[in-house]
């Protein structure tokens, strides 16, 4: 076999993977019509379709996870009908997937070699723990990693755990890595490691398979872009060719404006919610002052780790505050827990939705009706059907795509489970509205949805908190901005002033670059 | 009723057929008052422990409480000469606050429910035998109390009164589970907590609710089984029987994972296992087997149940592909 280093394979080999006329059907969809690619040796392209447009699909006929119907599959000049897990995985195909699997009670070196792990002889079949470090530290170079094989995996950064998720790959002599999704959790530094790794593995003939819905990264890591729509393959962008509206028109099928939902900034109303002197649990040291005005959306920016979210779960009660003070309209709230904000119409749409915005197992109308459940029960008894009116008329509102509103939630996509969380919100009258990574994993279509949602929000004189890692939502959406830093609020940005610089010099704690921005920023 | 609920009551009229076909004896008034005021005693407590199953809590100490609450009670009525309408409330309120105790330990100080109950069972046990200074406790010769003995173990019109107070709490009990805002919120609460607390629900407050239930449930039982048994030796009495409370509910289609079952389940999980240890009584089973049979049956209950389901997933997939083309 090949080594993946070796610089013949260029050309000898002028494709290591060859797809041809990939027909996938399943009941009542076509994921796939007739699809085709190429990938050369140590190319690498990026994927890009919204949510529904037949990747994933695409992804488990490469896995072997699925069969496609029809089509040949051609990986380093040999043809298969189909792959299987295993074929896939020995052809030299590796995934590095959105939700990492990794075991974080392991150290690197065990995670990289699980299941394959030195043996010292002897009927006991011990783990050769010296010689498992030593195999993993020349891939764990490659990929420029700089942390060690005996780092516990629960001590590194994501983008790190991914970079030992790659080493495995590497380790296991892939020749195509394909990342899903890699950044869509990545704050803006560890992004860039990562496509440096991306960059390593292609001068080492590597070739990989780029998907994300953040544009601005494929623009910068592919060499070639193929964008889906509805299954089949809609069009394929060239280096030179590749850019934002390029991208977007393609998946789309028409030009998109990236700031549609923006309105011209308007006068803020009144302080709804301030925050004075508030230190959360994670910086017990730090201390937030913060004003958030009716009919603003504030974004929130900032690296991740930097208190953003720790912030949201204080004002909204799920954390307990260790000082300061927080007043809704002037009157003090003492958001003991969740319950007493939710009485006051601060709400919030949490950052992982699966485990803290909904519950999966429960219909849709029950996921609206929860925190509101006393006002559809009379006597203490649930009235389904006025949870069911209620569903019904926040399903047509949201446009959620559903077969009706006793589908199970955790049937639907990402996108509309996201409505739904928005929707049990949106039924109760906010005054507040605290939204953490409200697009996250959510394709762009929905996405576009979401911001005309926040921004009628905000028109409506709600106050809107945006938190948002994504640099062009949160240029795009926000009134303001507020940047976080280690735990405290290191500037704010007028619309005057917004720029991905502005932002990214308060997020390291620097001063922005205009003098309107904040106040007494830390200089590092 | 779901279909869950509907199979297990086919499978309970199933076996009845069938030990009856065997030993007609099965279908005798007396054998049947005595298996229904066993599925009444059984099924209270099967009851109590369902309100915390669901949360994704487990409460083992339900027989150490069974003893203990039942000696105490024989002891105020017969040797300290407490009126028994003084004594049952006051027991039922003790209920209330072992339950709050443990749902205080569980939620708040974030204690695992199996650790916390497995000590009370220990404890309650040894307090219970410390109590009694190992001795049993009883009515004296002649003792007795017609309207608490008509209302625990008397009948009416043949019916055990056990059976009918279980009949009344489970229809109570079923109100409360299933159409109640609190009900709703423990289903929330055992399939995902964290969202459930997300959603402004006071989550604390539920569990320990979930276990002042079980608490006041297992009390009124544990005056059930004490004027049903008339004596009681703490050593032993009460013995497993929060594990036939956790088989009852198991087989009723609850999930040990919380957030899965109905009451329905939990009392008809509760009439089979009686069901079977009648069975082992009267087809001449050796009795050393009577757990051995409810293991075996619970088992294959659960991989039927199981299997079912994932037969039934396949075949929902294979009808939507019909349909598609």
């Amino acid at each position: 076999m090949l080594k993946a280093s070796d610089p013949s394979g260029l050309t000898a080999r002028p494709h290591f993977l060859a797809l041809d006329g990939i027909r996938k059907t399943y009941p009542g969809v076509i994921a796939l019509a007739d699809f085709s690619m190429r990938v050369a040796p140590g190319e690498v392209i990026g994927l890009v379709g919204e949510n529904g447009a037949g990747k994933s699909t695409l992804m488990k006929i490469l896995g072997g996870i699925t069969a496609p119907d029809q089509g040949a599959i051609t990986v380093d000049g040999v043809p298969h009908d189909r792959l299987t897990v295993g074929s896939s995985m020995r052809a030299g195909i590796a995934f590095v997937h959105q939700e990492l699997n990794l075991f974080d009670n392991l150290d690197v070196a065990a995670n990289v070699f699980l299941g394959r792990e030195p043996l010292r002889g002897g009927p006991l079949r011990l783990v050769d723990r010296a010689a498992l470090r030593a195999a993993c530290e020349p891939y764990l170079k490659q990929v420029g990693a700089n942390f060690s094989a005996d780092a516990p995996v629960a001590s590194l950064s994501l983008a790190q755990q991914q970079m030992v998720e790659i080493a495995k790959a590497l380790s296991m002599q892939a020749r195509l890595v394909i990342l899903d999704e890699p950044t869509s959790s990545l704050p803006v530094a560890e992004t860039d490691r990562l496509l440096s790794v991306i960059a390593a593995l292609k001068a080492q003939g590597i070739s990989v398979i780029f998907i994300s819905h953040r544009l601005h990264e494929i623009e910068r890591a592919a060499d070639r872009v193929l964008a889906m729509r509805d299954g089949a393959l809609v069009g394929a962008l060239d280096r030179d060719e590749i850019g934002h509206d390029a991208m977007v028109k393609l998946m789309i099928g028409r030009a998109l404006k990236a700031r549609e939902a923006l309105a011209p900034a308007r006068e803020p109303g009144a302080v709804a919610l301030s925050a004075r002197g508030v230190s959360t649990p994670a910086y017990p040291g730090c201390r937030v002052d913060l004003d958030l005005c009716k009919g603003e959306i504030l974004g929130l920016a900032g690296l991740v780790g930097s208190g953003r979210t720790e912030l949201a779960r204080v004002l909204f009660g799920i954390d307990r505050r260790l000082g300061g003070s927080v007043a809704l309209d002037g009157k003090p709230l003492a958001l003991s827990a969740a319950n007493d904000a939710v009485a006051n119409g601060i709400f919030l749409v949490p950052e992982d939705r699966k485990a803290t915005g909904i519950l999966l197992d429960l219909p849709i109308a029950q996921n609206i009706s929860l925190p509101d459940l006393p006002r559809h029960a009379r006597r203490y008894l649930v009235s389904p059907r006025s949870e069911a009116e209620t569903a019904e008329a926040q399903k047509k509102n949201l446009a959620i795509k559903a077969p009706s509103v006793a589908t199970l939630t955790g049937t639907l996509s990402g996108g509309n489970q996201q409505k739904v969380v928005l929707a049990k919100w949106l039924a109760m009258k906010p005054k507040v509205m605290i939204l953490d990574e409200p697009t996250r994993g959510i394709d762009i279509g929905a996405k576009a949805e979401i911001y005309a949602l926040m921004r009628g929000l905000a028109d409506a004189g709600v106050a809107v908190l945006m938190i948002s890692s994504d640099m062009e939502e949160v240029i795009g959406v926000s009134d303001r901005i507020a940047v976080m830093h280690e735990g405290s609020i290191s500037g704010y940005l007028d619309r005057d002033d917004f720029s991905q610089e502005n932002v990214l010099l308060l997020a390291i704690g620097k001063p922005a670059g205009k003098e309107s921005a904040g106040a007494a920023v830390p200089v590092a | 009723m779901s279909k869950k609920d509907l199979g297990l009551l086919i499978l309970i009229l199933v076996v009845g057929v069938v030990v009856a076909a065997i030993n007609p004896r099965f279908l005798l008034p007396i054998n049947l008052a005595n298996t229904s005021n066993l599925i009444g005693l059984f099924g209270i407590l099967s009851i109590g422990q369902a309100f915390v199953i669901i949360t994704g809590g487990i409460e083992l100490s339900v027989g150490s409480l069974v003893a203990l609450f039942g000696v105490l009670f024989i002891d105020l009525i017969a040797t300290r000469g407490m009126a028994w309408p003084v004594a049952l409330p006051l027991i039922i309120v003790l209920g209330g606050v072992v339950g709050l105790v443990h749902g205080w330990l569980i939620a708040k100080l974030k204690l695992q429910p199996f650790v916390v109950t497995l000590c009370g069972l220990l404890i309650y046990r040894g307090v219970a035998r410390f109590y009694t200074k190992d001795g049993t406790a009883g009515f004296a010769f002649g003792q007795n109390f017609p309207s608490l003995e008509f209302l625990t173990a008397g009948r009416f019109h043949g019916v055990p009164n056990s059976f009918i107070a279980l009949i009344v709490i489970a229809a109570v009990m079923w109100i409360v589970l299933h159409r109640s805002v609190f009900g709703r919120y423990l289903y929330a609460i055992g399939k995902n907590e964290e969202a459930a607390k997300y959603s402004g629900i006071h989550t604390d407050r539920i569990v320990i609710a979930a276990y002042v239930i079980c608490g006041v449930l297992t009390a009124l039982s544990a005056i059930y089984f004490a004027m049903y048994t008339r004596s009681i030796s703490p050593a032993s009495h009460g013995q497993f029987y929060e594990l036939y409370a956790i088989a009852a509910a198991v087989l009723g289609g609850f999930s040990l994972r919380g957030g899965e079952g109905s009451l329905v389940g939990a009392v008809l999980g509760t009439v089979l296992l009686q069901e079977l240890q009648n069975l082992v009584n009267l087809l001449g089973i050796p009795s050393s087997l009577n757990f051995a049979v409810m293991g075996g049956v619970i088992l294959l209950g659960v991989m039927i149940d199981q299997q079912w389901s994932a037969f039934r997933a396949q075949r929902l997939v294979a009808e939507a592909a019909r349909q598609s083309q």
